[in-house]
């Protein structure tokens, strides 16, 4: 056992505990709304309670800037986190990386398979655009990106992919019903396996309904449910294809205010 | 005053350049018409529903015609002459009836061709003279309020999307009490590929609400409201971009909305539409803009969150003169045509913002009747929402300073979630300070003849200039095939929506457009 670490949160003074927070609440400024601000902070366990404002954010809400300190504090010698698999790159930083360590452009084909007509999901990671702010892999200077679209069947695919040698091939599913996705993911499979371009390529599998587990199970590197964004997906690739080559990721220079981050779907060791 | 620095002899010959690029597709715009337009001219001419499973008549109708090989005749034609032959049928049963053997139809004689077209003119002007009706409701309730924080001031614009038309309504309520002058309501994440425009009122969206024509007419009733209530107008927004422009802006122009996003090359190069499709559909879309005075707003900033703002300032100057001209080719005013750019230069950078007055007062200056479109910062946010927000409160220090028309506000929340009700009140209450501290701070202020920003002006132009150019030389769709916009490359036959292109026949029949070309 290491010594305990006791820590709470720092405002002016060592242990004071202090935090700031802001909310609105769905009632007009008075007097008792900004009453209810500070009682729902001490309901949070806070002392010292301060609404230091309170706004009209319009005539039926009230928005509240507060203060308050908190009693809790924690071992910080006992937290673990998983050890990062990798770190996540900012848009630029991971163009320059891909650059330096792989050295040309990093070839990606993207389709809905089957009957799927539902685009949205590669489309988010595929297009220029993006998704919520954040770009998609054909903004990417270091990545060429196909996508091919809705209902592309998965021989067509895996031609494709053998066509233009692809480094990571993504495949969206969005219609579920009666396990049609597994189906044609198992067809994919098959089909990259005959085709020879099975163990050279990133099989990579994304839908609302799809996770990690269920995608290695079907024979793909990783999958990518809701909520994933184009820059997890674009590491991901970045970091499998290294350690494909057998290169474990090189060191990585800290960037500016990129926190360090595991990337969704990604394995963990 | 916003000033400009620019030989004015080089502005001329910009615009020379970016009308001769224009023309060429323009020629190919007057030869063919899409499924949208057919599609919109269906739903002026009243055919508006929506069928058992929730498909737009419009879309059934035009489908079959398509199917038939007879669309290229155009809609409005086969829907007269489906009509005469089953009179008193519902559209959609007699157009199937006749689209199932369009040969065994008896051949109308000249004459009474020319009565059938005469007959659905008719329609056309009666259902042109409503929709004017709407326009000028919508301008009389304007008149008699307050626009805008004060002469001057750009108008503050902020986004709802909650996905659910009544919470947006909620949020939008919200707002414009806190001083918000324009609503966008974000559509549904990728309705812009959708080749048709759901129907009625939707509760379950995606990072948006879809844009329906019920929605539009909710937002607006409630919009109209609480315009009354505060003595100021505010005005809404959407979306006429991606497969369905004209059938939005036709939408927009009914439910009395007063501006659109609208951009001749966005979808092409941001959403990979096919780009023969988008440069018809823009021009139809600008026509229903123009003929119902509905502002319009120009996707520029869209470049400089792909390329280095600074490396690629020209591409936007290029592009709002190409945006420019097939504007003016649609018929609308300099007054409707709301060009856009954004603060978004590297903020690790010095002189950052010199170089962002540079953009600023050139746009102003380049286009000095028109409501310039500002956008915040957004390629450069990240999670410190402390920074974020004196981040956004120096671009709306360079917008009122340099007179910019309609103004996005910055959100401090940007790249983390959709605005909450608390980000939006925060942006709009630092924004109300910074135009009442700098109300008159642009008569005040001069930059020098050859200093920093002058000899930025002048470098960004001339860049301009020589990609317009290039892109004059070799014809704007070669131009956008070697990426010359955007950084990005697309081929005349490629991305999405090419196979709802279509030559229109030589007795080709839109009524609408006819009266929109002043023709009729």
């Amino acid at each position: 056992m290491s010594e305990k670490h006791l820590i709470r949160p720092y405002g002016d003074r060592k242990d004071d505990g202090v935090i700031q927070l802001s909310f609105v609440l769905p009632v007009p400024v008075s007097e008792k709304a900004k009453e209810a601000a500070a009682q729902l902070a001490k309901k949070l366990g806070l002392s010292h309670v301060l609404v230091s404002s309170m706004e009209k954010a319009g005539e039926d809400y009230s928005f509240f800037v507060v203060y308050g300190r908190t009693h809790m504090q924690l071992d910080y010698a006992a937290i673990e986190v998983p050890v990062v698999a990798h770190r996540k790159h900012a848009f630029d930083e991971l163009n320059d990386v891909i650059e330096r360590d792989v050295g040309r452009k990093i070839v990606v084909v993207g389709a809905c398979i089957g009957t799927d007509s539902h685009t949205t999901g590669i489309d988010a990671i595929m297009n220029m655009k993006g998704f919520a702010g954040d770009y998609g892999l054909e903004r990417y200077r270091m990545f060429r990106a196909i996508n091919l679209g809705s209902q592309v069947e998965p021989h067509a695919l895996v031609e494709k992919a053998r066509e233009v040698e692809a480094d990571a091939v993504l495949v969206s599913k969005v219609v579920t019903q009666r396990d049609v996705h597994k189906e044609d993911a198992r067809t994919l499979v098959e089909a990259a396996k005959q085709a020879k371009i099975f163990d050279k390529t990133i099989w990579i599998f994304g839908g609302p309904r799809v996770d990690h587990k269920t995608a290695l199970e079907l024979g793909f590197d990783a999958g990518f449910g809701p909520g994933t964004k184009p820059s997890d997906v674009a590491n991901y690739i970045y970091y499998r294809l290294l350690e494909r080559q057998g290169r474990a990721p090189p060191p990585q220079p800290t960037a500016h205010g990129t926190p360090d981050a595991i990337i969704q779907g990604a394995e963990k060791p | 005053m916003a000033q400009l620095f620019v030989e004015p002899g080089k502005v001329v010959r910009a615009r020379e350049l970016a009308q001769k690029a224009a023309r060429g597709v323009q020629a190919f715009i007057d030869r063919h018409s899409t499924v949208a337009i057919e599609r919109t001219v269906l739903r002026l001419l009243g055919i508006g529903g929506a069928g058992a499973r929730g498909a737009p008549l419009s879309n059934l109708l035009v489908d079959k015609l398509r199917e038939a090989k007879v669309l290229h005749k155009g809609a409005a034609w086969w829907l007269g002459r489906a009509l005469k032959a089953s009179p008193g049928r519902d559209p959609l049963q007699a157009i199937e009836r006749i689209a199932a053997y369009p040969e065994k139809l008896p051949p109308l004689s000249p004459g009474e061709d020319a009565e059938l077209r005469e007959t659905i003119r008719a329609d056309a002007r009666s259902a042109a003279r409503e929709l004017r009706e709407k326009v000028e409701k919508r301008k009389e309730l304007k008149r008699s309020l307050q626009v805008g924080s004060f002469p001057g001031a750009p108008w503050k614009y902020v986004i709802v999307a909650t996905g659910n038309i009544h919470d947006d309504v909620e949020q939008a309520r919200a707002a414009a009490q806190q001083g918000a002058d324009v609503i966008a309501v974000i559509r549904s994440t990728a309705q812009s590929l959708l080749d048709y425009v759901p129907h009625g009122p939707t509760t379950e969206g995606y990072g948006g609400t879809y844009a329906t024509q019920e929605n539009f007419r909710i937002m607006r009733e409630a919009l109209d409201d609480v315009s009354r209530k505060l003595g100021r107008y505010v005005h809404l927004t959407n979306y006429s971009s991606g497969l369905c422009m004209p059938e939005i802006a036709y939408m927009a122009a009914a439910e009395r909305l007063d501006m659109l996003l609208n951009d001749a090359m966005y979808g092409i190069l941001f959403r990979d539409i096919n780009m023969q499709r988008t440069f018809c559909d823009q021009y139809f879309s600008r026509r229903i803009c123009a003929f119902a005075e509905i502002i319009i707003n120009t996707g520029e900033d869209n470049y400089i969150t792909t390329a280095d703002a600074d490396e690629a300032a020209h591409t936007v100057i290029a592009s709002q003169l190409v945006n420019e001209t097939f504007a003016h080719l649609a018929g609308m005013p300099d007054e409707l045509i709301g060009f856009g750019h954004s603060f978004e230069i590297d903020p690790a950078r010095e002189d950052t913002l010199l170089r962002e007055f540079a953009m600023a007062m050139m746009v102003r200056e380049l286009f000095p009747r028109s409501p310039i479109k500002y956008m915040p910062p957004t390629k450069h946010k990240e999670g410190d929402i402390f920074f974020s927000h004196a981040y956004d409160v120096m671009s709306d220090l360079v917008a009122i300073s340099t007179r910019q028309g309609i103004q996005l506000l910055g959100m401090m929340t940007e790249a983390m979630h959709n605005p909450f009700l608390m980000d939006r009140y925060v942006a709009l209450k630092a924004a109300a300070y910074v135009y009442r501290a700098a109300r008159h701070l642009g008569d005040e202020m001069a930059f020098k003849p050859d200093g920093i920003v002058a000899r930025r002006q002048r470098e960004v132009f001339d860049k301009a200039l020589a990609l317009l150019e290039e892109v004059a030389k070799d014809g704007m769709m070669a131009a956008i095939g070697k990426a010359r916009f955007g950084d990005t490359a697309r081929t005349e036959t490629g991305g999405k929506g090419l196979d709802g292109v279509f030559e229109r026949a030589p007795d080709y029949f839109n009524p609408f457009l006819e009266l929109l070309e002043g023709r009729a």
